[in-house]
């Protein structure tokens, strides 16, 4: 999975002598001086019209037809124009709703579980107690170089119900941990995302906590704060922002939910569905060859994320003026 | 403050602070992170270089024989040594993509930053949306267009989505605000050049490390897509190594599954051995911004 990096917080703010510097050269309106930046952006523009907002229309549209197929199945089926027939049908599919169901629960799970090892590691890296921060920064977030399919392939192995390393380790504890049973693949995929992205956001958290200011943290030393005293009320709501931010994209991350799962299917030994997650529903329906059926489940996940992303917006943005 | 501080040390100022205790304690908790974190890698680096066949007995965790060019051998040989096909699609794909679209990213960022124009503020909120939305969200419904205007099993399938970054701009235009001045260019503009020669001669020469940054996480993000060359892309031949790999995961026997194992770290190591290398590009990168 993709998570986007965690940059467009800073506030769009531009030098305030760009603007009125260029304006003194007094480019009449039309001049191609004034156009070139159109150019300049054009290829992008083109492209990105392209690439993003006509598929999405190409999904929109094509979700309103309905594939029907006569009886006997002896004409070819024919496309009919009923703009609800998919959204009503995907709605009321177990299938679908149950794997927008379980995204809920893993993000729920699986994103506070992520960001307090991440919050966890950078104080602790963060904290003058600490020895070999370079080395911990970065082993830490090496897995983020691993691509997430290949992650998934390699714990596919540690999972493996045969040779597992990880059970072989825990041997001496006579535990063995069924990491393919039903109850218990959904945390094993959580696990993969987890190690994949953990070390990201804590650099993203870290970097907010080298911004706090000496001062503030001596003067809290001054007055006999211990280290965890000065963690708790000094430390985590200075990079309260930066929180939020992770936040924000790894429960979109959690709603994109594919690669994982994917890999681990085959192997799962039938724990992990087809229709796993929405992303993986929506395939299905493609392999089935009901495209305007994967379109309604694409639209109706990116309708799903689109709000969940923008009310946490909305919250969040409301604590920055408090 | 209540330990009594050797006089040599009094460079490493922080060592007065902390009991031997409190740093014993912390440094326990983060080595038992990196062992998390190691501890996959390290066991996919012990398991290729085993000797062929024995890649998923003992504990993992130490060297048994050595093997690691026998099974490289035999996984250039399996399937008439695709594998070395999709590893080379795979560099094509995330070589072209990222320099075309860091090229596209620099254009429009270096506008967003430094002029004013007709559309500006629509621009940059329409690439700010894009960037919160993940691209995945995208690939379903780029599938069903491209299959209906047959672009199914095309390399530009992959190429042509891959080109556009909404974050690579996004980071192009901070970087071009942060690096480039605007007596430069205007200097650039009196000496005669015109917008374009001042963008290639001066901004792009100023904005470079910020462009290598760029490059390479979209370099990277190509590399992570799965689904959408796995979706568009059914001839084998065409695949990028990931997609290949997972094809071979899943055949259960048909492909030794050592060959998974040896596979994936013969197409992992590169990218861990470029990110280790690069590291400060993707510090900035992930930073930019972001603590303000």
């Amino acid at each position: 999975m993709t998570h986007a990096p965690a940059a467009h917080r800073a506030p769009a703010r531009r030098p305030a002598t760009t603007a009125p510097s260029r304006r003194t050269r007094e480019t009449p309106p039309g001049h191609p001086r004034r156009l070139r930046p159109l150019l300049f952006c054009a290829p992008f523009v083109v492209l990105f019209v392209a690439m993003y907002i006509a598929p999405i229309l190409y999904a929109a549209y094509s979700s309103l037809f309905t594939i029907r197929r006569s009886g006997l199945g002896l004409t070819a089926p024919t496309e009919v124009f009923a703009p609800l027939d998919n959204y009503t049908r995907a709605l009321h599919d177990g299938s679908f709703t149950a794997s927008l169901g379980r995204v809920a629960l893993f993000g729920v799970v699986q994103v506070p579980l992520m960001l307090g090892l991440a919050l966890a590691l950078a104080l602790l890296i963060d904290s003058k107690s600490a020895r070999g921060r370079g080395f911990f920064r970065l082993t830490s977030f090496v897995p983020y170089a691993i691509p997430g399919v290949s992650a998934a392939l390699v714990w596919s192995f540690m999972y493996s119900s045969t040779s597992s390393p990880l059970n072989r380790l825990l041997e001496p504890l006579a535990v063995t941990v069924p990491f393919f049973d039903q109850d218990v693949v959904l945390w094993s995929v959580a696990n993969i995302v987890t190690w994949s992205w953990a070390g990201y956001n804590m650099i993203i958290i870290y970097a907010a906590l080298q911004s706090i200011p000496a001062e503030v943290l001596e003067a809290a030393r001054m007055d006999g704060a211990s280290a965890l005293r000065i963690a708790w009320s000094v430390k985590i709501p200075a990079v309260r922002g930066a929180l939020v931010l992770t936040t924000v994209f790894s429960i979109i991350g959690s709603a994109q939910l594919y690669n994982e799962p994917a890999v681990l299917q085959p192997v799962s030994g039938g724990s992990i569905s087809s229709a796993f997650t929405p992303l993986m529903s929506a395939q299905n329906a493609v392999a089935d060859g009901n495209y305007p059926y994967a379109a309604a489940q694409s639209v109706l996940l990116a309708v799903a994320v689109g709000m969940v992303s923008l009310i946490f917006f909305k919250l969040t943005r409301r604590g920055d003026h408090a | 403050m209540t330990t009594v501080i050797p006089a040599p040390a009094a460079r490493i100022r922080p060592r007065r602070e902390t009991s031997p205790a409190s740093r014993l304690t912390v440094l326990a908790l983060l080595g038992l992170s990196a062992f998390y974190f190691l501890f996959p890698l390290w066991w996919l680096l012990v398991a290729a270089t085993k000797p062929f066949g024995e890649q998923f007995g003992g504990s993992g965790l130490w060297f048994d024989g050595f093997g690691l060019f026998d099974n490289i051998a035999r996984l250039s040989s399996q399937d008439d040594g695709i594998f070395w096909r999709w590893m080379l699609n795979s560099v094509l794909y995330c070589g072209v993509g990222a320099l075309i679209g860091t090229t596209l990213s620099a254009l429009t960022g270096y506008a967003l930053a430094k002029y004013d124009f007709p559309g500006r503020g629509m621009l940059f909120s329409l690439v700010l949306a894009a960037v919160l939305v993940p691209k995945v969200l995208f690939t379903l419904p780029l599938y069903l267009m491209f299959s209906g205007v047959h672009l199914i099993d095309n390399p530009l399938a992959v190429l042509l989505p891959s080109v556009v970054s909404p974050f690579g701009v996004y980071l192009a235009r901070v970087f071009a605000e942060q690096s480039v001045p605007d007596e430069v260019l205007e200097a650039g503009r009196l000496d005669g050049a015109g917008e374009f020669r001042v963008f290639r001669t001066i901004a792009v020469r100023m904005m470079l490390p910020a462009l290598v940054t760029i490059f390479l996480f979209q370099f990277v993000e190509i590399w992570n897509n799965y689904l959408l060359p796995a979706m568009v892309l059914g001839d084998d031949r065409l695949q990028p190594v990931t997609v290949g790999l997972v094809a071979w995961n899943a055949s259960h026997v048909a492909v030794p599954p050592p060959l998974v194992v040896i596979g994936s770290l013969v197409s992992v190591a590169p990218l861990l051995i470029a990110f280790l290398a690069l590291q400060r590009f993707w510090r900035a990168g992930m930073t930019a911004g972001a603590v303000k």
